[in-house]
């Protein structure tokens, strides 16, 4: 299953963004993998590797699980993708 | 050391005191053959769980949530998972433990230098947090801060976010680093902590411990001995005078860049030289309507009473898409239809902003200005202006992104009142290079030369039209770029408002001429680097 989002976050996947998404993910019950259109797909219970997609404002990333809770799993995550962690309020 | 060094101001303030320099940490011992694979692995994930345990601590012990946040960061990076395996694979090849580490946060250090940009400003983090690993798997303690008895200037190669966490303030004044960044996470927090700090300073090793010293975090001098500083450079407060001025008394308008009403509480501006009105929208799917809009706009200017409110009409681009704006259609949006060229599919849109703009003005006491964003012509310039002053909007202005706008900026100015220009844009057009590449993240350096003589050419065509030009980038919230945006002629400067005391700061250390010097000077640098070298020389 592949979600589709863009990263929301105006200062890029920062390692604070990226920690944030990293432990979300470290705690769904599927594994998650994300990429950009140009890189090879990363795990995203990995700030690691996350912060090495390089990321920035408007990036396309492309989020993918199976199994049970895959739909789940993938909502939860691109939500966080598509939230703004510097914007007020955030 | 000689009387003067000159580094880049990281975090505002003076200080004077005794310089002590932090020790080396743990070096990687000779290398040697591996026997007990699985007593490498045991020491490995051991010395990462120690370390994440150990920064989760201090994560936890911050009194501030820029802190806590930075720290917990790195604690998830000391564990990470990808690091893990990575570490596992090196060691069955061979490596010993604290060698592994070592070899694994290499790659990944290199990988975060190529994205560039502030991912490369990361790349200390990851050296941390290698020095911090193979002391624990080495058995030897990371070296321990300087501990004179009395409070001192602190000097470094560079410090980890974990260790500026838990400076004791009372013991130290400032810190002096020799490698270092404005973006750096160190340079974050020392901000955040309100400790004078001077990143990138070359020469600072070779202080001798005990040497007094003053630091100026606001200019990045280092000088010898105890120097009394100018009032104006240790006074950047928050609670007096909103107004920004070189050292001589020339004004330069300090304006805030806010989405919302929200971004102005506390901030100390003289007005907003940015309202970006898409973020109140973003989430709409429908146009919002008027009676909405004028709602929204008049928390904004009520928040600022008798002061300047710029008004920037909605910008949907490639970048920021807005439902109701989005083209959807466009293989290229960024070169597409975005900024006020929305107009071309959908006046009304415009129409019905720029009434509820100019509804929201009239019931308010804030001096409200409109401009639109994305005007590549003049004739644009001349439609947008003529929409807005038949609404009774008199004060219209452009934003200049375009370089076909910038190079035509003196005709532009004789269809608008003002040029604001965002300095974003105007690089990712002027080198051909999308603001999202990482890998191009070298062109977009706002000192390039190529962006400081556009901009130029705005400051001249202002100043021969005597109206004002000023940069709403975020480029305009670094205190050394701010300086040499004075000094080319620019009249205002919009950031985000936590940004403008330290730019304030700045501003009142120059004289408009050491300014303009200090811009011709990065005019004439062959290169990015060049350009800053030569300020910072200055």
């Amino acid at each position: 299953m592949i979600r589709t989002v863009l990263l929301a976050g105006r200062a890029g996947l920062h390692l604070r963004a990226a920690s944030r998404i990293a432990d979300a993910a470290s705690a769904l019950p599927t594994q998650v993998t994300v990429r950009t259109l140009d890189r090879r797909p990363v795990p995203a219970d990995s700030v690691l590797s996350l912060l090495g997609l390089g990321a920035l404002c408007g990036t396309e990333l492309i989020l993918e699980a199976y199994g049970d809770g895959a739909a789940e799993s993938l909502d939860r995550l691109a939500e966080l993708f598509a939230v703004d962690p510097d914007a007020v309020g955030a | 050391m000689p009387d003067l060094l000159k580094g880049l101001g990281a975090s505002s303030g003076a200080a004077t005191g005794p310089a002590y320099r932090l020790g080396d940490p743990p070096r990687l011992p000779r290398p040697r053959a591996v026997t007990d694979v699985d007593g490498e692995l045991a020491r490995a994930f051991a010395a990462m769980d120690a370390v994440r345990d150990d920064i989760g601590r201090r994560a936890a012990a911050a009194t501030d949530s820029t802190t806590a946040e930075i720290l917990r960061g790195q604690a998830n990076l000391a564990a990470d998972r990808t690091l893990r395996d990575g570490v596992a694979v090196v060691i069955r090849d061979g490596l010993e433990a604290p060698h592994a580490v070592a070899a694994v946060l290499a790659e990944h250090r290199a990988a975060l230098l190529a994205v560039g940009g502030l991912l490369a400003a990361r790349a200390a983090d990851l050296d941390d947090l290698r020095d911090r690993i193979v002391a624990w798997c080495l058995g030897l303690p990371m070296p321990a801060m300087p501990a004179p008895g009395r409070p001192y200037v602190l000097i470094a190669v560079d410090l980890a976010p974990a260790d500026v966490a838990l400076l004791d303030l009372s013991q130290v004044l400032a810190v002096v680093t020799s490698a270092g960044s404005f973006v750096s996470h160190t340079a974050i927090l020392a901000r955040a902590r309100g400790l004078p700090t001077v990143v990138a300073c070359g020469g600072a090793l070779d202080i001798a411990d005990g040497t007094v010293i003053t630091v100026d975090g606001t200019t990045g001098r280092v000088t010898s001995g105890s120097v009394p500083p100018a009032p104006a450079v240790t006074a950047p407060t928050d609670n007096g005078d909103p107004r920004g001025s070189t050292a001589d008394g020339h004004r330069i308008a300090l304006l805030a860049n806010i989405g919302g009403a929200a971004e102005l509480a506390g901030a100390c501006v003289e007005g907003v030289g940015l309202f970006r009105t898409e973020l109140l929208f973003q989430h709409h799917v429908d146009p919002p309507g008027l009676d909405e809009q004028v709602t929204a706009y008049e928390q904004v200017f009520a928040a600022m009473p008798g002061r300047r409110v710029v008004v920037r009409t909605f910008d949907a681009g490639s970048d920021k898409p807005l439902p109701f704006l989005s083209a959807g259609d466009e293989p290229n949006p960024a070169l597409g239809i975005r900024g006020l060229r929305v107009v071309r599919r959908r006046a009304e849109i415009l129409g019905t902003q720029i009434a509820a703009i100019a509804a929201a003005a009239r019931s308010s006491q804030a001096r409200v200005e409109v401009m639109a964003p994305m005007v590549t012509t003049v004739a644009e310039a001349a439609q947008f202006a003529a929409l807005c002053r038949d609404a009774g909007l008199a004060t219209v202005g452009v934003m200049i992104e375009v370089p076909a706008a910038a190079v035509r900026a003196a005709q532009i100015l004789g269809a608008v009142d003002f040029l604001s220009i965002g300095t974003n844009d105007l690089s990712q057009y002027a080198f051909a290079a999308d603001r999202r590449s990482g890998e191009l993240a070298d062109l977009l350096d706002p000192w390039q030369p190529a962006l400081l003589s556009l901009v130029a050419l705005c400051a001249a065509a202002g100043s021969a039209a005597g109206r004002p030009v000023g940069v709403c980038g975020e480029a305009a919230a670094d205190p050394a770029f701010a300086v040499v945006l004075a000094g080319l002629g620019v009249t205002s400067l919009s950031m985000t408002p936590a940004a403008v005391p330290p730019v304030r700061a700045a501003l009142a250390a120059y004289t408009l001429e050491e300014a303009r010097m200090a811009a011709q000077q990065a005019l004439a640098a062959t290169d990015p680097a060049a350009a800053r070298a030569a300020v910072s020389r200055f």
